[in-house]
């Protein structure tokens, strides 16, 4: 499609330790379009940040990192550039938030001078009108009194306004995509409303499309157009907000929404049952296996691989899906897709 | 609902002093500034807050684990401060605690036997006894018993949390005070210790004092729910009636803050202007004032009293 900013292919990031590989990453397909807000969304360890991170290329420099596959911005594979040029994109065309804003902020110098840093270095700015858009970035992201505030250093800013200074940093050059890796998680509620509220302002005033990584379903069904659901490495679910939430395919999906409790109701919690699996010694087959309660013979020997679910943009990775009858489990919208990739 | 109290508490208050180097100005942070509550035999109370509101101060100072400044604390109509240093102890068996970080609860270096037993070591039961107990807390708690000479490491988040709960269990305690036991584990996994906090309580009666910030948890597991501000109680009353019937605007506002995982849930959401004010220096009147949408002039200069405003439902403001 020609409206992808991002696409992700096959993408594998593996980590070679003393105890063995490390499969953090197994195989992720994933696209991002222009101006839409996708999540990312998972428990620790299914390989949501690692997935981030191997896209802006933080990770892989390293010999015990391996990233492989295709990660294609506007149609050019960020894995063959060279470290010069991806210090040119990260930041000026793709730019990142991380979770805690105090250690994404230097403590030495003020927060208006690290905002001005990035035209100053993307763009050559000088440093007077590099300044002003410091003040600018401020301003947008609703900090008050900017031209006081930009003189200030970090430790002068509160938690939910550290988070601000970090979001306009990350907007300085204008960038299309900013990766936002759980820029919430630190924040207080009514704090994390406001900073919610902001981002997707920014969305619809700049059109730039968001990737946001997180465990909360919470900010997942109010902010973002699409979700990727990712276990043990790998996408299970991929579809719109709307698919997820109310006809969720994979037994995963079904189980983490299934555990949350629903407002007002007593009912008696329905958990996931056991653990993720260990990243070291995967199991073969789907690594949901062992908590699936739908488990069948084939989960045990082959991968299932992302197939369209109830319909074409609905896919989930499940030897349930396009099965014409389900093992009586109640759940409909099975496709008759015949395009199956196994 | 029971109403007979086992734990009340009466204009609680704690500073700390943080005036630090020797010519800074001194400074005292009103951590906890004056709450009164009842907490019943066998319900759970449920105390929300955002970071600073001083909920965990209060969940410490039950557990006699701070000083308080000011103020009472009854359990079972005694008064704690009265208590000898040796009676304290004696008592500690009849109120527990659970923390929040499964991994900097437990002592890396004993075994789950041992982490398991020694309040019971501290109580002078005999050796046998304790086997015993270990082995049915295990099972209460659903840890297999081969792993009972296990290190914590070996665990995950999870499984140390339920080791911690057989830990708090172990005396057979009446009052439990749990800070944020689930904050720290993933969603699948907290659902499967909210279960087990549940089915414990059913066998052995206990009260909770259950503190978190999760919302959405509180008002599963919560008979009633507190929710403070900057040190203060600013509304309390019976869980659902709490989320159906919000009075204070500061409860509006929090329960509206929460994203729902339901994209056909549509919220008016307030929108609180600023941050929480830093609690050394908390403003003057109502704590709120400087946030709140339906502030009054009065407001700035007298706090409100915490009046039951109806049955069981009480608030802490001038507008309502």
């Amino acid at each position: 499609m020609a409206d992808n900013i991002l696409e992700v292919r096959d993408l594998k990031t593996h980590f070679h330790t003393n105890d063995g590989v490390v499969k953090a990453v197994d195989g992720v397909d994933l696209h991002v379009e222009k101006g839409e807000i996708l999540a990312i969304v998972g428990e620790s360890g299914c390989g949501k940040s690692v997935t981030s991170q191997s896209i802006m290329r933080l990770i892989g420099a390293k010999s015990s990192e391996k990233v492989s596959g295709e990660i294609l911005y506007h149609g050019e594979d960020l894995l063959s550039k060279t470290e010069k040029e991806m210090r040119q994109i990260r930041g000026k065309d793709m730019s990142m938030v991380f979770q805690d804003p105090m250690t994404s902020l230097n403590p030495a110098y003020k927060v208006g001078t690290q905002i001005a840093e990035m035209p100053i270095i993307h763009e050559k700015k000088d440093k007077k009108s590099s300044w002003k858009r410091a003040i600018d970035m401020l301003t947008k992201v609703g900090i008050p009194s900017p031209e006081k505030r930009a003189s200030q250093y970090p430790h002068q800013f509160s938690g939910g306004m550290r988070q601000r200074g970090v979001v306009a940093m990350s907007l300085a050059c204008d960038p299309d995509l900013i990766i936002a890796d759980e820029p919430t998680t630190a924040l207080d509620v009514t704090i994390q409303a406001q900073v919610l509220d902001l981002l997707r302002k920014l969305r619809d005033d700049t059109g730039t499309a968001i990737m946001m990584i997180t465990h909360d379903l919470g900010v997942v069904a109010e902010l973002c157009d699409r979700v990727a659901v990712m276990y043990a490495g790998k996408i299970v679910e991929e579809g719109t907000v709307a698919d997820i939430f109310d006809n969720p395919q994979h037994p995963y999906t079904q189980g983490l929404i299934h555990s949350l409790p629903k407002p007002g109701s007593r009912e008696r919690l329905k958990p996931i049952e056991g653990q993720p699996p260990n990243l070291h010694n995967l199991p073969e087959g789907c690594r949901f296996q062992d908590r699936c309660p739908f488990v069948m013979d084939v989960c045990r020997e082959k991968q299932p691989e992302l197939v369209p679910a109830d319909k074409q943009d609905h896919q989930a990775a499940c030897w349930l899906m396009g099965e014409e009858e389900n093992d009586g489990d109640g759940r409909t919208g099975e496709s008759e897709e015949p395009e199956k990739t196994f | 609902m029971a109403t007979e109290e086992l734990v009340k508490v009466k204009n609680l208050r704690k500073h700390f002093d943080v005036s630090n180097g020797l010519f800074r100005k001194k400074s005292i942070v009103k951590a906890v500034d004056g709450l009164d509550f009842t907490v019943y035999k066998g319900e759970t109370l449920g105390i929300v807050g955002e970071s600073g509101c001083g909920k965990s101060t209060t969940g410490r100072l039950l557990m006699q684990l701070l000083d308080k400044t000011e103020g009472t604390i009854e359990f079972d109509g005694e008064d704690m401060s009265a208590w000898s240093k040796k009676e304290l102890n004696k008592r500690r068996k009849d109120f527990q605690m659970i923390f929040q970080d499964p991994y900097a609860s437990l002592n890396p270096r004993m075994i789950v036997e041992e982490i398991i037993e020694e309040p019971m070591v501290a109580a002078g039961m005999d050796k046998q006894e304790r086997k015993e107990r270990v082995t049915k807390l295990l099972d209460d708690v659903g840890i297999p018993d081969d792993y009972r000479k296990r290190y914590p490491h070996e665990f995950s988040g999870g499984q140390r949390q339920r080791i911690g709960i057989a830990r708090a269990l172990a005396l057979k305690p009446k009052f439990i005070v749990a800070d944020e036991p689930v904050a720290a584990l993933d969603v699948s996994i907290q659902a499967q210790i909210i279960n087990l906090l549940v089915d414990l309580q059913e066998e052995y009666g206990f009260t909770y004092l259950f503190i978190a910030h999760d919302l959405s948890v509180v008002q599963y597991i919560s008979d009633r729910v507190g929710v403070m501000y900057l040190g203060k109680m600013v509304e309390m009353s019976e869980s659902d009636e709490l989320y159906e019937n919000p009075l204070h605007p500061y409860t509006q506002a929090l329960l509206s803050s929460v994203p729902v995982p339901d994209v056909h849930h549509n919220t008016d959401r307030v929108l609180l202007e600023g941050e929480i004010p830093s609690p050394d220096n908390p403003p003057s009147g109502c704590p709120f004032h400087p946030r709140c949408p339906i502030a009054k002039e009065h407001c700035k200069e007298t706090m409100p009293e915490f009046r039951e405003r109806n049955k069981g439902h009480y608030v802490a403001c001038h507008e309502v």
